[in-house]
């Protein structure tokens, strides 16, 4: 095999590294989008909701004896336990503060991530957790030229346009995401027709931080399960979403795969110094579109 | 008992004091007017009705309960409907959506019903309703307070704007929805369109009311229409 076919053959492994990575994103940036843009909310304990998820996961995943059994349990039932504490944390807290300045908000939320990050310190340790891939994801299968791609990244590429739709439907035909298109831009409007805004700001919420735990518990079997990582990925977030637009779900996805493809094409273009590849690319596209790339909903 | 009655009503900006001791009120199956020049205060009556901007002191009955703090959306639920100035409709959804969205009462009104009363929406049905024109947005925010099949509209300003054709229609919709039995507050520069439609009026400048009375009461005051309307 020649050079230039091996070089072919590691940008598109590494495409599709980039894409996996591009899953867990956007599903992460997702939420936190629709939350920031509904309510208002830059929400920074988004990313402790993420890490939950996965420490989470690694519970359920035990609790039904590590298998693959574990990992689906988990991945039904972890995003759903971080939906539960993110609805007290909204009814007991929030809801009284979404007049409130941004600024405070921002502050705020920061608070609650330091809270968030000792309690999962003092409810799992420590240590690293790890939860295994599930039986069925073993192995590799081979697509185009040869690469071979773990089944899990491919299972994951799957799921990232799933969650897609699925967050498309949700917005655009369901009678709850038409209200909060609406109350995204005048909220004290859909009030004046009736609407329980606070009740709809409530399940907002919960989906957006449905989502942060889904994505931490599909990413727990790639990673070390540790704390920590929710500031790495709130950093991510918050630069995808400024990116794409804010409060606008569909750059969120944009943002994520500039993001993710660029974190893994940077790596082969320049390894050690990997890393500041979607950095740049943040830098370059806020040149070009100071407001993001998709129109914001601020 | 009165339909709905304001008693001494005080309504802040801030420190701004804007409606001093308003009181009116709106008998079942009439419509009142309440005009006055700019900044007279007739949109911050409608808002302290509606409790956007909630009065600081005095009364609100309606239908003979209280209703003062309780929560715009609840006032929505008993049967108010609310029709802003500046219309503020949900410009990202097509029109049919922001009727759909709206709480529904009862069965009463649907959207085939208000298509029935406002044709040119029907033929508008999935345009984004941001891309309206001023007539077609002043159609579907009466509308839309409508699908919640209220008892009592507050219309702020509906003329504003209009083009005199478009007004002359509107007029006619108006006097439709009293005939339905649907209380309606009125509010009006406008004094001539809105003395067409009103059985009672009130005229408010500088946040107080300053006349009360019939159209013919006001008809033959020069005094007042001098002073506070400028015809
Ligand atoms: N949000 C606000 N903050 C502070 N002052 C306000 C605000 N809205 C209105 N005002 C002031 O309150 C007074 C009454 O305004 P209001 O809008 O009720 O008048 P209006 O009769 O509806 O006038 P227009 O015919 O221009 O609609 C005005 O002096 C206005 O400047
Ligand atoms: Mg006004």
């Amino acid at each position: 095999m020649d050079t230039g076919a091996l070089l072919f053959q590691k940008i598109l492994s590494q495409i599709f590294v980039g894409l996996s990575r591009t899953t867990i994103l956007f599903i992460v940036s997702s939420g936190m989008s629709l939350i920031l843009g509904v309510l208002r909310i830059p929400n920074i304990a988004h990313g402790s909701l993420y890490m939950i998820g996965a420490f989470m996961a690694f519970s359920v995943s035990n609790f039904f004896g590590g298998g693959s059994q574990g990992f689906w349990m988990a991945l039904l039932l972890a995003p759903i336990g971080v939906a539960i504490l993110s609805l007290i944390t909204e009814r007991g807290i929030f809801q009284f503060l979404y007049k409130r300045e941004h600024l405070m908000l921002l502050l705020l939320t920061f608070a609650l991530s330091l809270i968030f990050g000792d309690l999962v310190k003092l409810v799992w340790g420590a240590e690293y957790k790890s939860v295994p891939v599930p039986q069925v994801f073993h192995g590799h299968l081979t697509l185009v030229a040869g690469i071979p791609i773990p089944l899990y990244n491919l299972f994951l590429l799957l799921v990232g346009p799933v969650v897609a739709i699925l967050l498309w439907l949700f917005v655009n035909k369901t009678k709850m995401g038409k209200i909060s298109r609406a109350a995204a831009v005048d909220r004290d409007m859909v009030g004046a027709v009736g609407i329980n805004v606070s009740r709809v700001f409530a399940a907002v919420f919960v989906v957006g931080c449905l989502l942060a735990g889904l994505g931490g518990v599909l990413v727990a079997p790639t990673v070390n399960v540790t704390l920590g990582m929710d500031h790495t990925l709130i950093m991510e977030a918050f630069l995808i979403v400024i990116m794409g637009g804010l409060g606008n779900i569909w750059g969120a996805l944009i943002g994520a795969l500039i993001f993710g493809l660029a974190q893994s094409l940077g790596i082969l273009i320049w390894p050690q110094f990997g890393i500041i590849f979607p950095y740049a690319a943040v830098v370059i596209v806020l040149m070009i579109k100071p407001t993001g790339l998709l129109k914001s909903t601020w | 008992m009165t339909f709905l009655e304001l008693t001494k009503v005080n309504t802040f900006y801030g420190l701004s004091h804007i409606l001093f001791d308003v009181s009116l009120s709106v008998n079942k199956g009439e419509i009142v007017g309440l005009l006055g020049r700019n900044g007279a205060g007739k949109s911050t009556t409608m808002k302290s009705i509606m409790a956007l901007v909630p009065p600081r002191s005095g009364f609100i009955r309606f239908k003979g309960q209280d209703i003062k703090g309780k929560d715009p959306y609840l006032l929505f639920r008993t049967g108010i409907g609310y029709v802003p100035d500046d219309r503020r409709v949900f410009a990202d959804l097509s029109v049919d959506d922001n009727l759909e969205i709206v709480y529904r009462r009862n069965g009463d009104w649907t959207k085939e019903k208000v298509y029935q009363l406002f044709p040119p929406l029907a033929e508008i049905k999935d345009r984004r309703a941001g891309h309206l024109s001023g007539g077609e947005q002043q159609m579907l925010t009466i509308g839309r307070a409508l699908m919640g099949s209220p008892e009592l509209l507050l219309l702020d300003e509906p003329t504003e704007g209009l083009a005199p054709l478009i007004v002359k229609a509107l007029e006619n919709q108006i006097l439709q929805l009293k005939s339905m039995g649907i209380s309606i507050l009125l509010s009006e520069q406008n004094v001539k369109s809105a003395l067409k439609l009103v059985d009672r009026v009130y005229v408010i400048d500088n946040g107080r009311i300053r006349f009360e009375g019939t159209v013919k009461d006001l008809e033959t005051n020069e005094e007042i229409k001098k002073r506070y309307l400028m015809v």
